[in-house]
């Protein structure tokens, strides 16, 4: 292909880089006993090689069947999936086979075969490769050690912790040195402290390795913790697609600002007045942006959710605020924001 | 009844019959069965080789089969023992009606063991790139093992209950003793001798298999 696009990583820096996973008009119609069910549809994704990519959306949005695509689990029905350049629906079965080999998946539920114990578990996907025997239990001891298991080598999962069986799950996705690791909602069985955990680790594989990782997920938090961008998918399309941190400054599909918004969107009353939502950055932190928008303004505002989220490692915080009801008074504090730069956008009761 | 030296000699001669009959039936019917209930799982819509035509004739041939009583079976299919054996009667002729009554059962107990696998393993196995065939040696056999030797207990002492028809068609074995001292000779206590003997020899089989399932299962420690 030789195609390259303009993929945006963290921190504002742009490079050209090769996509290590081109998606391309792609849609997926199930054949149920009720009719056609259309998954997916037109849906197209650049995935740049070295990021750490997000897919969020509400159950039933299409997402695991969206991940599933990128391995052939799920063949599309239109449109195509390409890897490195190459189209998997051009390749045959041994071909698919060994471009799999390239791809490691991580699910929810772990899916580690329950009569292996941790370390055939994670000779597994080398033998299937055809690696002998021993160069398959030093890479896996390496790879256990990689993910804190060494010595649970001998364990089978049933002894094991959600956590520990997600380790083994991530090491044994590793073994056969894949460019790609697609997560399932891998964090979604988990306590949030292990999630924590999880997530780190798999960041941290991320920059020591360079391997590009694909994450599905529902929660907010998990595409906020480890994603550079983020895809939004809501009814078997993407809503929208950013960095992380443009999203979340400025989420511009409804779905979007539901997501972020989150458990504020529970906690806001709305009635009458119209309510603003203020996005703060990090270094602007010294200044107080409130005290000083009630000074100048003279009028009184209402705090009705606040909440500040650690973003790509960068404190974000988003508040909510009830604009005075008067329309005059109203327009003084939006004047005041947009002239001390402050991001700020309405919100509805309509946008939750 | 008299318990004396050849009475004791002809249980051990039956004991021993029922034993290979049972054995070498099983043997056969799980070379045959096997391969089909592997084949009725991979080849369905769902399976990891979806054959849906032959998922279908295979799962139709075994359900006729199946709904043949045995003793009809029995009848029908010594002809082709003697053929294959050079006997109609005695123990080594009802292998063949045995082996072609159980192995169609045993297809449909290896299925129920497969179709017990979790979904996601072998998802997670395809997607480490993994072949129909290694998915079959590697994931299904050794993941199902434990429900497979549990199944094996059941066919085994099905097809110990079939062989004790074989005393009908001049076949050997306890069931034999059981038939022809007990309903053709009307000496109960021979029968019972035998009955009991049978009913020992089940309870080895299903306590075996239930050993050996428990110990080969690594999900419970």
């Amino acid at each position: 292909m030789g195609l390259a696009v303009f993929c945006i990583l963290k921190k504002g820096e742009s490079r050209m880089e090769k996509p290590m996973i081109q998606i391309r008009n792609l849609g997926k119609t199930f054949k149920t006993s009720s009719g056609e069910v259309k998954a997916l549809d037109n849906i197209n994704l650049d995935i740049c090689q070295g990021e750490i990519f997000g897919i969020i959306g509400l159950s039933g949005a299409g997402k695991s069947t969206l991940v599933r695509c990128m391995n052939y689990l799920e063949v599309p029905t239109e449109g195509e999936v390409l890897f490195e350049g190459e189209s998997l629906s051009r390749m045959n079965g041994i071909q698919l086979r060994k471009t799999r080999q390239s791809m490691g998946m991580i699910f929810q539920q772990f899916n580690l075969l329950a009569q292996r114990n941790v370390i055939r578990n994670v000779c597994f996907p080398l033998e299937l490769a055809g690696v002998t025997k021993k160069e398959a239990r030093e890479r896996a001891m390496e790879l256990l050690k990689t993910v804190g298991l060494e010595e649970k080598a001998r364990a089978y999962p049933a002894q094991l912790s959600g956590g520990q069986k997600q380790r083994v799950a991530i090491a044994r996705a590793l073994a056969t040195n894949p460019k790609v690791i697609l997560c399932d909602e891998a964090t979604s069985a988990l306590d949030p402290n292990t999630t924590k955990s999880i997530l780190a680790l798999l960041k941290e594989i991320n920059r020591t390795t360079g391997v590009t990782v694909i994450v599905i997920t529902h929660e907010m938090a998990v595409i906020e913790a480890i994603c550079d961008r983020v895809a939004i998918i809501d009814k078997s399309h993407i809503a929208e697609v950013g960095t992380v941190l443009e999203i979340f400054s400025e989420p511009k599909s409804k779905i979007g600002r539901q997501l972020i918004l989150g458990d504020a969107a529970k906690q806001v009353d709305f009635h009458n007045a119209r309510q603003i939502r203020i996005i703060f950055d990090g270094r602007e932190s010294t200044e107080p942006v409130i005290s000083n928008l009630v000074l100048s303004c003279q009028v009184p505002i209402n705090i009705m959710y606040a909440a500040t989220r650690d973003i790509g490692g960068r404190a974000k915080g988003q508040m909510i605020v009830q604009l005075p009801e008067g329309e005059a008074d109203a327009a003084k504090v939006v004047n005041y924001l947009k002239t001390v730069k402050i991001p700020f956008e309405e919100v509805t009761e309509h946008d939750l | 009844m008299t318990f004396d030296a050849t009475t004791i000699a002809m249980l051990k001669t039956g004991i021993w019959e029922t034993f290979y009959m049972v054995v070498l039936s099983s043997f056969l019917a799980y070379l045959i069965g096997l391969p089909l209930g592997i084949i009725l799982v991979v080849t369905d819509n769902d399976g990891v080789y979806p054959i849906p035509w032959l998922q279908k004739i295979l799962g139709l041939a075994i359900n006729l089969m199946r709904s043949v009583p045995f003793l009809i079976l029995l009848f029908i299919v010594l002809p082709l023992s003697k053929i294959v054996i050079g006997t109609r009667i005695g123990s080594p002729a009802i292998i063949i009606p045995l082996t072609i009554a159980a192995a169609p059962y045993v297809a449909r107990v290896v299925e129920s063991s497969f179709r017990e696998i979790d979904a996601g393993v072998i998802e997670a196995a395809k997607s480490m790139g993994a072949s129909a065939w290694q998915i079959i040696w590697k994931v299904m056999l050794p993941e199902s093992k434990p429900s497979l030797l549990l199944g094996a207990a059941l066919a085994v002492t099905t097809i110990l209950s079939y062989s004790a028809m074989a005393g009908f068609t001049g076949g050997g074995g306890l069931g034999a003793i059981a038939i022809n001292y007990g309903y053709y000779r009307y000496e109960p206590g021979l029968m019972w001798i035998a009955v009991i003997l049978l009913v020992v020899m089940v309870q080895i089989i299903q306590e075996a298999g239930n050993w050996l399932s428990k110990k080969s299962d690594r999900r419970m420690r």
